[in-house]
């Protein structure tokens, strides 16, 4: 007598393929990911998750597969044959990508507020005052001090150009973001601040992410399922906690008992 | 009345694919009916698999065979999604050890649940108050993450997370471990609101009379050991 919730995936990647040459970069992935999920992509480097993560995010084109996005105006749409400005488009307002390195997502030469107003702008918004205050909130959300609105990235610590990157990404009102190893290469304590953030907005926003990591101890914290990748191939997925405390592969078994216990 | 949580013949096994594919069977034929407002206590010895019959209820371990029927929704079968809104709304788990996001404060941890069914932050905090109160952790403590609190400590948040909001089924591995008098009282007091309110429960106590106390009845895990050792 279990109620029958009729949601839509948000997004539905359907035999998503990729190849270097002969080499195959991801191979055969099919997922549904519904609104308010989060999904972890986890594998040893070279295993295919970032390739497959760019495709899906359109900055790398499959050779094959469909990779549907829930559009708020049309319903669901292949973003593979969409047209490139409709991409971009979509690229500035449901979607968001966090890079690993900050200064990937962030115009370097340009100020905290003006690296926030910039992806509001390019929505359309023009009112300066408008675009100051929604700065100024969103700082404050990630946690960087308001004084520090005009000053350049290239002033912030690599946590705080981590936080401007998210504020950046997110201040459009995104409904998936992408990120790329977003805690890679940050101190411990600073990983610890950006999860709790990261968790606070997903849940506050209802955003729906997806996450490539090689930290099982982020996904544990961050990601309600994960998919294991080796060789381009998803090899495992499932619950998160079932996925790490029950492997069922093999080479999930082996990455379970390679981390070191702290 | 059917059973809020109902496992019909479930079996459990571990392949170790690193270790020459040994697949070594952990449970089979495993039964188990759950009606609201029963707590069943699970008994055995050490290693007979109490703990690993909650995960598999909780489906935090793969069922190999079987259903685990949970508030209607098959646990062994479902989609990750649907165990997640179940976890959510239905079945709660007050696990040994406490896992959360470090830096997070424990008024928070334990407010956490209530935010996830949609209940507002005020009224959230102030549940989370009143049971971290009742557990006697001090309010000094509250702003603090709960990640450099003593053991005992720690497990009290864990149950105060646990009981923050009203699941229908209850799952409880050693709830009254380690806690002193007063703070065991209070757990077992706990235990019998939630099954006054309904709740179904399923726990693990090797406190005897604490087990005396709260379950209705008791099942040996034994069991649903293999008998033939493959």
């Amino acid at each position: 007598m279990a109620q029958t919730v009729h949601v839509h995936p948000l997004l539905q990647v359907r035999d998503v393929g990729k190849r270097y040459g002969a080499r195959i970069g991801c191979a055969d992935v099919s997922f549904d990911l519904y609104p308010g999920e989060v999904m972890g992509i986890v594998g040893e480097s070279g295993s295919g998750k970032s390739t497959l993560l760019n495709c899906l995010a359109g900055h790398l084109e499959p050779d094959t597969g469909q990779v549907i996005f829930d559009t708020r105006a049309e319903g669901p749409i292949d973003t593979v044959t969409m047209s490139e400005p409709v991409r971009r488009m979509l690229g500035r307002t449901d979607w968001a990508f966090v890079h690993q390195h900050a200064r990937d997502g962030l115009r370097m030469s340009v100020s905290a507020g003006g690296n926030i107003g910039e992806r509001l702008m390019a929505v359309g918004e023009r009112h300066y005052g408008h675009i100051r205050d929604s700065a100024t909130d969103w700082l404050g959300r990630v946690e960087i001090a308001a004084d520090r609105i005009d000053d350049r990235p290239t002033a912030f610590s690599g946590g705080m150009q981590q936080r401007l990157q998210i504020a950046r990404n997110l201040v459009t009102g995104p409904r998936l973001v992408f990120m790329d190893e977003p805690t890679g290469g940050l101190d411990v304590s600073v990983q610890a601040r950006l999860l709790d953030l990261l968790r606070g907005l997903v849940r506050e926003m209802g955003l729906s992410a997806i996450i490539v990591t090689h930290d099982l101890a982020v996904v544990r914290l961050l990601a309600d399922r994960l998919m294991v990748m080796k060789d381009g191939h998803v090899v495992e997925s499932g619950l998160t906690d079932q996925v790490l405390d029950d492997p069922q592969h093999g080479y999930t078994q082996l990455l379970v008992s390679s981390v070191l216990q702290v | 009345m059917s059973a809020m949580i109902e496992l019909i013949d479930v079996g459990k096994s571990f392949t170790l694919h690193n270790q020459g594919g040994a697949v070594i069977p952990v449970m089979e034929g495993a039964q188990l009916s759950v009606a609201q407002g029963e707590c069943v206590g699970l008994t055995g010895a050490s290693g007979a698999g109490k703990s690993t019959l909650m995960r598999v209820i909780y489906g935090n371990y793969l069922a190999a065979s079987g259903q685990v029927i949970v508030g209607g929704v098959d646990v062994a079968q479902a989609q990750p999604r649907e165990i997640l809104a179940l976890r959510r709304s239905v079945l709660g788990y007050v696990s040994q050890f406490l896992r959360v996001v470090p830096r997070v404060p424990t008024l928070d941890v334990v407010a956490e649940p209530l935010l996830a069914v949609g209940v507002e932050r005020d009224a959230a905090r102030d549940r989370a108050r009143a049971l971290l109160s009742r557990l006697n952790i001090p309010e000094r403590l509250w702003t603090l993450s709960p990640t450099t609190f003593s053991g005992g400590e720690q497990q009290r948040v864990n149950i105060a997370r646990g009981f923050a909001h009203d699941y229908p089924a209850l799952l409880l591995d050693e709830p009254t471990a380690s806690l002193d008098a007063a703070n065991r009282e209070t757990v077992l007091a706990l235990i019998e609101e939630a099954k006054a309110r309904g709740a179904a429960i399923v726990g693990i106590f090797h406190d005897e009379a604490a087990r005396d106390r709260v379950c209705d009845r008791v099942v040996d895990v034994s069991a649903f050991t293999p008998r033939a050792a493959a």
